[in-house]
């Protein structure tokens, strides 16, 4: 290194620093001026309403970042699709209630889950911390529930690991529950109490009152089924993330871990709530999604992108025969409305 | 006495002394340098450490499972980076050799980011080199700010250095949410910027920060004649092993088993921000705000911390700083709430960080030769760190087993045992208080460690 320099002048020291400083300020600068130009405007208001019949989902693509739809008959790739709905970094939608998560830029930066009408115009919104991760309505539109992730401040002393925080909003009576952590939870027949328990990945039933999620809590994961009016869950079955419940509320699409660590973890598996055997679908691939339904047959998850697009929508048959087929290239958020 | 010790501070500050009678209350040019350099780079380091996960989870759509495991993966590496760092550091002065190294390979780590695209291997080789950075520097920093300051002035040196470096991890989020803010989510944009001040902080330390010739005491030093250069270079080299020969010397060894002992009842800043998020209820999205209220305290009492350090000895702020930790503990205990248990958390905690962090080195300086100065602090920093991991894994699981009430309980009593043993382990490493402008009565150190060890 430069041991030389202390003998240079301090005058000449400075006058170095400073065009130094200079020339970087004027990198930074032009950068961010050129990002700027190149940023596109967030809109909130959305070109189209819900409608049956079409398939929704979150577009990384045309439109980037907003909600776009095809028709749900149109089962090919190259279909047109309608760009310019909301903004949103997680979508869903049915019954005619629209579910968005969104990020506005801020200091801090704040999150908000935002309750959209038919015509996907805002009702109602919930400031919230972390990100984005998971949204369902429940098939009357009654009841939504999403799914925050929380990370490790900085500034907290590198403390890095996620923790997950999940909310269930009654939109008839208006009832928010901001953190379902504390809901009375029985594993094994016993009451369970730990302070590590995580849950995600909602999924209601067609009462609006049951409903399946998942539970981490000391490195496990659990399916649980749980009961809005009594307010409690229990644990059903060991190794379920992200429970998305059929149309018909006989089966489970979920993601099993069936590799440790990080690399390709997961596979997407459909769970028969009757008989408790389950399946894994033709996708061989590691999904890191929360499913979705498009009818009792067939499933909706999103991927990492083909062709430098950063996700794209795949769909599988829900009895695990077939082939997967690539439905929406950079989407994300798939939703069909019926 | 002077002359009974190679404390080359101590020489220095007794040379320096004839010139200027006080020493006391001037903070030298090359701790403001440093100050600066510590600054610009905690910008640049806190600006990306913001926005990372929102990147990886929301700007590449990877999964946050495999973030939580890069960014967990290299935190144990980092002890023996920085014992490496210090070792380095001492070997013939080259302390501003290997920190310039380590800020320069964190500033590059960031083109690294933008380089990388979506790859997680890419994003996880630049983590590592960031780490790895940062490991590096912080000991041969450390012990360049107490071998540029005087002895009676070392508290406050250290008070300036840490205020100036909070700034800095002030001002990083701030910038990069604003960045985010005006592109609309381009983290290139991020990571470019962030690289600039990186840069920019190396550049400040190759400019403003002395070298190892201006160094008194460590290397080819103060009299820059060719003699005393030979017989620097003749002088036996430390070996890394060695470091750890350093806890030989008593005083040192008190003050490793002080911050060591109190590190192991330190829970840590996480559990405390969660405890105040579950009791208080005020808007949501400005939680992550709270790290920024202990914060700016920490910054404002820095300098005033440091200042009292250097008056009555630095063992009664160190000690004290750590009360004010168990006054947090205990704020969370009992059932305050709303405003005045946020406030006063805060508070605490911005208090616990001023009076502790930098005295901690201002009160170790006096036990370690010039000349194995970096090797101590790094030996001393490593302790500290893996005696706080240890607590909070500690704290995890009581709060799993007993519940969140009995984890307190257990880690108020730990913190208050930990505080008496410190205060009785530090009583003989300083005397009496120095009344101002009288020499002090630190220990004068041993030029190597007792026999059988140099």
């Amino acid at each position: 290194m430069t041991l030389t320099l202390p003998e240079a002048s301090t005058r000449l020291r400075v006058v170095a620093v400073v065009a130094a400083a200079a020339l970087l300020a004027g990198v930074a600068i032009t950068y961010t001026v050129r990002a700027v130009h190149r940023a596109e405007p967030i809109a909130s208001d959305s070109e189209f309403a819900l409608d049956r019949g079409h398939l929704y989902f979150r577009s990384t693509q045309e439109g980037a970042g907003r909600v776009a739809r095809v028709p749900t008959s149109s089962t090919t790739a190259t279909t047109h699709r309608t760009p310019n709905g909301p903004s949103c970094e997680r979508f869903y939608a049915a019954g005619g209630t629209g579910l968005c998560l969104l990020r506005r830029p801020g200091i801090p930066p704040k999150s908000y889950a935002v309750v959209l009408d038919k015509n996907l115009r805002e009702k109602r919104r919930v400031a919230l911390t972390g990100i984005p991760n998971r949204a369902r309505v429940s098939a009357s539109g009654r009841m939504l529930s999403w799914t925050m992730f929380a990370t490790g401040d900085s500034y907290a002393g590198g403390s890095s690991s996620f923790s997950t925080r999940t909310s269930i909003l009654d939109t008839r009576t208006g009832y928010l529950i901001k953190n379902m952590e504390e809901i009375p939870l029985t594993v094994d027949g016993r009451r369970y109490h730990s302070p590590d328990v995580n849950y995600w990945g909602v999924t209601f039933a067609r009462d609006d009152n049951r409903f399946y999620a998942t539970v981490s809590t000391k490195g496990r994961t659990y399916l649980v089924e749980g009961d809005m009016r009594k307010w409690s869950a229990r644990a059903l079955r060991k190794n379920v993330e992200c429970p998305s419940l059929s149309p018909d509320n006989t089966r489970i699409a979920f993601k099993k871990r069936v590799r440790d660590g990080t690399k390709n973890p997961w596979r997407l598996y459909v769970l028969d709530l009757r008989t408790m055997r389950e399946h894994p679908l033709a996708d061989p691939r590691s999904v890191d999604d929360q499913a979705a339904w498009l009818d009792d047959d067939t499933l909706a998850y999103a991927l990492p992108g083909r062709e430098g697009r950063k996700q794209d929508i795949w769909t599988a048959r829900a009895d695990g025969t077939g082939h997967p087929n690539l439905r929406v290239p950079g989407g994300s958020s798939p939703a069909a409305v019926r | 006495m002077y002359l009974a010790t190679t404390d080359a501070v101590a020489t220095a500050a007794k040379r320096g002394r004839t010139r200027r009678p006080r020493t006391r209350g001037r903070v030298t040019g090359p701790v403001l340098a440093l100050g600066a350099v510590s600054l610009v780079t905690d910008i640049s380091s806190e600006m990306v450490a913001a926005v990372l996960p929102l990147y990886f989870v929301l700007g590449l759509g990877l999964s946050p499972l495999a973030f939580g495991f890069l960014d967990g993966l290299y935190n144990g590496a980092t002890a023996v980076v920085r014992l490496l760092g210090g070792y380095a550091a001492d070997r013939g002065g080259r302390h501003k050799l290997v920190a310039g190294s380590g800020y320069l390979l964190s500033a590059l780590s960031r083109l690294g980011l933008l380089l990388a695209g979506g790859a997680t291997a890419g994003i996880g080789a630049a983590i590592a080199a960031d780490r790895l950075g940062k490991g590096v520097r912080t000991a041969p920093r450390d012990a360049l700010i107490s071998l540029s300051s005087p002895p009676d002035g070392l508290g406050r040196a250290f008070g300036v250095h840490r205020a100036m470096d909070t700034t800095g991890a002030l001002l990083g989020p701030l910038a990069a949410f604003a960045l985010l803010w005006i592109t609309a989510d381009a983290y290139d944009a991020v990571f470019v910027v962030s690289f600039c001040f990186g840069l920019f902080g190396v550049l400040l330390l190759v400019a403003f920060v002395p070298g190892r010739a201006a160094l008194p005491g460590v290397g080819p030093s103060a009299g820059t004649s060719a003699a005393s250069a030979a017989r620097a270079r003749a002088l036996p080299r430390p070996r890394p092993r060695k470091a750890l020969t350093l806890l030989r010397v008593p005083a040192f060894r008190r003050v490793c088993a002080a911050a060591a002992l109190l590190g192991a009842a330190t829970v840590g800043d996480a559990f405390l921000y969660l405890l105040l998020q579950r009791r208080l209820d005020f808007a949501e999205s400005y939680f992550p705000l709270l790290p920024l209220g202990t914060a700016a305290v920490y910054l404002l009492l820095a300098v005033p911390a440091g200042r009292l350090a250097d008056r009555v000895g630095r063992r009664v702020p160190f000690v004290a700083g750590h009360g004010a930790l168990l006054v947090a503990y205990l704020l969370l205990l009992l059932p305050t709430g709303g405003r005045p248990l946020l406030v006063g958390v805060l508070l605490a905690l911005g208090v616990f960080y001023a009076a502790t962090d930098g005295v901690l080195m201002a009160l170790a300086t006096p036990c370690l030769p010039a000349d194995r100065r970096a090797s101590g602090m790094a030996v001393l920093q490593t302790g500290q760190a893996l005696s706080r991991l240890v607590a909070a894994a500690g704290f995890g699981a009581a709060w799993t087993l007993w519940g969140i009430g009995a984890a307190l309980t257990c880690a108020v009593l730990a913190l208050t045992v930990a505080v008496a043993g410190a205060a009785a382990l530090l009583r003989p490493t300083e005397g009496r208080p120095v009344a101002a402008g009288e020499t002090p009565q630190e220990q004068p150190a041993p030029t190597t460690p007792p026999e059988g060890t140099a």
